[in-house]
């Protein structure tokens, strides 16, 4: 009988402790003062902030380093200015073809497709539709306008303003007046 | 034949122009031109259009903005031909002027162009003055086509929501079942050994249990046996240290936590099947210590067209189970998806934080991305198939140095290392140099 109590009280202690391990909740720390941190973390949730969230838009009006305003606003009107105005600040030096396709490829060739032929995964795929091809005459897009168009974006495309610096911007432009004209050839 | 074709494109050509400048005395003798050419059995063919050609023109050009039954951008544009002649009075030729170039027919002053136009806020309408009329018709044919009502595949729909807890509810229950059996068994044994016994002392059989007390216990044995026990003492001190000093070593590594997150977000699905770059997404990791979660504008470049799931499913995750994770993000993201714009109160989607080194440790994103070159799957694993991510790797010191001993810096194309490479090979002797060999052992570089 005995030997029946054993059994029992090593399965219980055995499922006990199996039952603490689970994977959806983080495992113990030796001394958690060493290990979490006094200031502020990035993406950490702490009471000082609005929404307890450490994640902050900037504030308005100020400009990140190594950054410059851009004059024009998000409306049809500034559309055709910065179109028919805007050039681009980097001379033919400090174009970085390579970089631009680096960077093109990762946030624009999901859609527009790595030609620029509007065939990108996500066309092909039928998940988003109607993406122009940057040849297109209805288009006429300058250097202008596709920089205003990362900035701002424009009707269902969104604005990539937040994922590329100023310079990024500007040499993806670069990359994407190059793929206009080799469609166009 | 060739000529028809010919004058048909003249003829578009024309009809631009025309609208452009709005010249009457012109538009009437295009009318006369086109009335004549309707006759020829060429027109006849594109006045009725072929619906698959327009919706291939259709996805390719007037998708980005319109919808044929809900609102986007632009208006939802079934059957919109018959709705503007019968609500306007409006015929084909308005529909081809103004796809054509419908900036020119707002500025010429027309009267509906410019009802609508104010209407969508003043969104401009791409011009497409390279559709020909007999692309437009078809066009228009794809739109006039009848909604597709919801194919009804005869299966049972399949229940959404919960449905990883119910397969883990049962799970539970059929948990419960066996350990109540087992219980079951063992009292059946104990109370068939009861009775057992009594019949015996009852009947006066002795069982066999007198001669036993002759026979020394085994335990007694060992205990006499002092050899044995310090054999058996030795062993099971070592036992324990090793189980002690393994369960010490997993304090505080987390490989493979996976906590529950606010929305089901599925790296499989965007990663995997649909190929976005995972720099899209954790775009600071090229130029930062952080990899950063994406922000919710991020989310919606895409998911402002795509309100809802039409991939592969899985018995666990149905359809209804990802359209309602996407009707969350639009709840965070404060989207209306039926106006097409932004009306609600944002909230934060509160992500639970997988992988996190220690306060006293530095780790840096772009310094192994972009400089080591060193591809996201070394150090977080196949993301791309995870449904929902855990951790990989035991981030624990040892697996730090274990790379960078064995791991070479790339020091092509990096001008910053030539004259670094030049003396630390001389100083080591090889051609290559490993992460270690350029002080990646060094305290200082990971603790400060
Ligand atoms: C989520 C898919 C998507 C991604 C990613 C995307 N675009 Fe677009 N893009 C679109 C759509 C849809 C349109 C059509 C917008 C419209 O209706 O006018 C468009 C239009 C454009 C236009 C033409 C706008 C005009 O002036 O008419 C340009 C230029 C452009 N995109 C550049 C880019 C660049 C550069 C990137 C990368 C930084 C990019 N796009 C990434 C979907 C995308
Ligand atoms: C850049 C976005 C965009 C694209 C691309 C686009 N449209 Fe439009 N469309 C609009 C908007 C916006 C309106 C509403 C009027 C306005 O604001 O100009 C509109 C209005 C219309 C109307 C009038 C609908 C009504 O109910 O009065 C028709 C017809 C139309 N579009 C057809 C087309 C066709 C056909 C195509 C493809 C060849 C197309 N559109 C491509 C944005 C677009
Ligand atoms: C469409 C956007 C998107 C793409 C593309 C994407 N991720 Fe993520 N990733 C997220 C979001 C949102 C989270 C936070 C939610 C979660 O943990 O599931 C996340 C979380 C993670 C985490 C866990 C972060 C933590 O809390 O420790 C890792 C690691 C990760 N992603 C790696 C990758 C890798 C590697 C790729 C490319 C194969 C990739 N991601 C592609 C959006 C994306
Ligand atoms: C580059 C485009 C893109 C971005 C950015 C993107 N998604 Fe998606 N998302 C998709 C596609 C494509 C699908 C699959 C749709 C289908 O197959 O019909 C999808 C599906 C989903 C689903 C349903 C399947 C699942 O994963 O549970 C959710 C929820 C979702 N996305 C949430 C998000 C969130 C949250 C973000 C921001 C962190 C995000 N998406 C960013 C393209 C994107
Ligand atoms: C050399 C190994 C390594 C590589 C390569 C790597 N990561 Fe990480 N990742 C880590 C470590 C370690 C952490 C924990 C950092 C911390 O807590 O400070 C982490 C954290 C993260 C996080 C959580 C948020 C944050 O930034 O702390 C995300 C998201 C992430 N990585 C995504 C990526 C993506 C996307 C890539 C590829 C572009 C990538 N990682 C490449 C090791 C790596
Ligand atoms: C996949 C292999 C790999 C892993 C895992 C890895 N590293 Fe590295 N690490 C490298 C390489 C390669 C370099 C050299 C990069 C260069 O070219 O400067 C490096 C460089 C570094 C440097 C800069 C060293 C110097 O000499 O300036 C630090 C700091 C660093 N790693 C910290 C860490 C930490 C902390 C971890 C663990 C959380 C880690 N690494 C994990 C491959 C790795
Ligand atoms: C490549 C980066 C790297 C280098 C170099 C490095 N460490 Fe660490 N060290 C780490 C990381 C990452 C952790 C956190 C491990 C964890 O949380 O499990 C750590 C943890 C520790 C700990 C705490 C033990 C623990 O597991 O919590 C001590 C003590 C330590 N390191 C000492 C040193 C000393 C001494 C040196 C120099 C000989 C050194 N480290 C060099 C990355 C490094």
């Amino acid at each position: 009988m005995k030997s029946l109590y054993k059994i029992l009280l090593i399965t219980i202690l055995v499922g006990a402790f199996t039952s603490c391990q689970k994977d959806s909740r983080p495992n113990y720390q030796y001394m958690p003062n060493m290990y979490e941190p006094v200031g502020y973390e990035a993406y950490g949730e702490y009471e000082v902030f609005p929404n307890e969230q450490e994640a902050m838009l900037p504030a308005e009006g100020t400009i990140a380093r190594g950054m410059s305003a851009y004059d024009y606003k998000n409306t049809e009107d500034d559309y055709q200015a910065a179109k028919a105005n805007l050039v681009s600040p980097l001379d033919s030096t400090q174009v970085d073809l390579e970089r631009g396709k680096v960077l093109y490829d990762i946030y624009c060739g999901i859609c527009h497709g790595n030609k620029g032929a509007g065939q990108g995964t996500l066309a092909k795929r039928e998940k988003i539709l109607g993406i122009p091809s940057y040849a297109d005459a209805g288009r006429a897009i300058t250097e202008g306008s596709i920089y205003h168009v990362i900035y701002y974006g424009r009707n269902s495309m969104g604005s990539y303003a937040s994922q590329l610096s100023e310079e990024e911007r500007w040499q993806v432009t670069a990359y994407v007046e190059k793929l206009k004209t080799d469609l166009e050839k | 034949m060739k000529k028809s074709y010919q004058s048909l494109e003249d003829n578009s050509d024309h009809t631009m122009k025309q609208v452009i400048n709005r010249n009457l005395s012109s538009r009437f003798l295009l009318l006369g031109l086109i009335a004549l050419l309707s006759f020829s059995s060429h027109t006849i063919f594109a006045q009725d259009g072929d619906p698959v050609a327009g919706k291939s023109l259709f996805n390719s050009q007037c998708a980005a903005c319109h919808k044929l039954d809900k609102k986007m951008t632009g208006p939802a544009l079934r059957n919109v031909e018959a709705r503007l002649a019968e609500d306007e009075g409006l015929d084909r030729q308005w529909l081809y002027s103004w796809i054509r170039n419908s900036a020119g027919m707002i500025k010429a002053g027309d009267a509906y162009a410019n009802k609508i136009y104010n209407e969508y806020n003043k969104t401009a309408m791409t011009a497409f003055p390279q559709l020909s009329d007999a692309d437009i018709d078809n066009i228009l044919a794809y739109t006039a086509q009848p909604k597709e009502e919801p194919k009804n595949t005869g299966l049972p729909p399949i229940d959404g929501g919960p449905k990883g807890e119910t397969s883990s509810f049962s799970n539970k229950i059929i948990l419960g079942a066996l350990a109540l059996l087992f219980a079951l068994l063992a009292a059946g044994l104990f109370l068939v050994n009861k009775t057992l016994r009594r019949f015996a002392d009852e009947k006066g059989i002795a069982v066999a249990s007198d001669d036993r007390e002759e026979r020394t216990p085994i335990w007694k044995a060992f205990v006499q046996n002092q050899f044995l026990v310090l054999m058996s003492a030795i062993f099971l001190l070592l036992a324990s240290a090793y189980f002690a000093y393994g369960w010490m070593m997993q304090v505080d590594v987390n490989q493979g936590y996976q906590p529950i997150q606010p929305i089901h977000f599925s790296h499989k699905i965007h990663a995997g099947d649909n190929k976005i770059d995972c720099k899209y997404c954790h775009s600071s990791a090229r130029v930062s210590k952080h990899s950063g979660i994406p922000s919710l504008n991020i989310c919606m470049n895409c998911h402002k067209s795509i309100a809802e799931y039409n991939g592969e499913v899985t018995p666990e995750y149905s359809k209804e189970f990802y359209d309602g994770e996407i009707q969350k993000l639009y709840k965070a993201a404060g989207w209306n998806d039926a106006e097409q714009q932004y009306s609600g109160t944002p909230s934060a989607v509160k992500w639970v934080r997988i992988h996190n080194l220690p306060d006293f440790a530095y780790f840096n994103h772009s310094q192994h991305v972009t400089v080591a070159g060193v591809e996201c799957q070394t150090c977080h694993g196949p993301v791309e198939e995870m449904e929902i991510v855990y951790q990989h790797a035991p981030l624990t010191m040892g697996w730090c140095i274990n790379c960078h001993r064995e791991t070479n810096v790339d020091l092509k194309d990096n001008a910053y290392y030539t004259k670094i490479h030049e003396e630390l090979s001389k100083k080591y002797g090889v051609n290559e140099l490993t992460a270690a060999q350029m002080g990646g052992l060094e305290c200082g570089k990971c603790h400060y």
